[in-house]
């Protein structure tokens, strides 16, 4: 009885904020009532037997993730959205029932094949966070390594990609002056006039 | 006692996942596209997690993790190209990102 209060609850937290998340026009306020979301996902995933997954949820996503996505908001200090064009009003109705059939199909699969179906108890050996453990690092080590690689690459990419660009293009020259000789065979510099910035082509502003 | 049909669950993940691809269709605000797909994410991991509750299976929970690991590296790849945008073209308003579009 209180786990279906709890659920309930939840639930209905989870999807009004999720609605603030795509209807709020201010992205500050949609980022926080993400947080909202999941925030009640982690609860729910206690309620579900799984209270390292909502360990695991409120530490990165609302911890490390959120909050990457405030410092971008605010350091881009990015405002209110503009008014949508014309040709938006057509694309947002085809979007919504788009997002209701799908909804209808999905409900309607999973009523006909679930219903109301009840599961057992939970039982300690599925809660352990030593079975856990042993599946990742035992069974999906691989995937675990592979994971790991991943999030190399992704910090690497964001230094590169967020990175300032003129101090790239200095090292860049720097290193073209020492490796190259010159034109004529002498060690004459190859550029004189190093560009202090490098100016988008034109047209791309 | 009795429980919360994990019916109910799922329900609420595809409910979660139909707001979050709406979103991510509608809106111009590259930010806010970003946080439904997120949202669809975090709707796929209540899937699993549901899922791995109903088999008694904590295969699922593995999955979870997995997901997690590619949505940070999602977000930090995302939001540095946001920034790079930002950079040349002082704006991140998704419509006026047309250079490739036909």
């Amino acid at each position: 009885m209180i786990e279906t209060a709890i659920f309930l609850i939840f639930a209905l937290l989870a999807v009004a904020s999720a609605l603030v998340v795509v209807l709020h026009r201010n992205p500050v306020y949609s980022t926080m009532s993400l947080v909202v979301t999941l925030i009640s996902l982690a609860v729910l995933f206690v309620l579900l037997g799984a209270p390292f997954i909502a360990a695991l949820q409120i530490l990165i996503y609302t911890g490390a993730i959120v909050v990457l996505f405030l410092f971008v908001v605010m350091l881009l200090n990015i405002g209110r959205e503009e008014i949508s064009q014309q040709r938006g009003l057509v694309q947002k109705g085809l979007a919504g029932l788009g997002g209701l059939v799908f909804l209808g199909v999905v409900a309607a699969a999973l009523w006909g094949l679930y219903g109301t179906t009840q599961v057992g108890p939970l039982t300690e050996e599925f809660v352990s966070l030593r079975g856990l453990a042993t599946q990742l690092f035992a069974d999906y080590l691989l995937t675990f390594e592979l994971v790991g690689l991943l999030l190399l690459v992704a910090v690497i990419a964001a230094t590169v990609l967020a990175g300032r660009l003129s101090k790239a293009s200095q090292v860049s020259v720097e290193d073209a002056e020492e490796g190259l000789p010159g034109p004529a065979g002498g060690p004459g510099p190859v550029y004189t006039e190093p560009p202090d910035q490098v100016t988008p082509p034109e047209g791309v502003r | 006692m009795e429980m919360v049909p994990v019916s109910w669950y799922l329900l609420l993940a595809a409910l979660l996942f139909a707001i979050g691809t709406v979103g991510a269709l509608t809106r111009r605000n590259g930010i806010t596209i970003f946080l439904s797909i997120e949202l669809m994410l975090n709707s796929v991991n209540l899937t699993l997690v549901a899922y791995s509750r109903m088999l008694g299976d904590q295969t699922g929970q593995v999955l979870v993790f997995f997901v997690l690991a590619v949505a940070a590296a999602e977000a930090a790849v995302g939001l540095a190209l946001f920034i790079a945008i930002y950079r040349h073209r002082r704006t991140i308003d998704l419509n006026r990102m047309n250079l490739l579009r036909w």
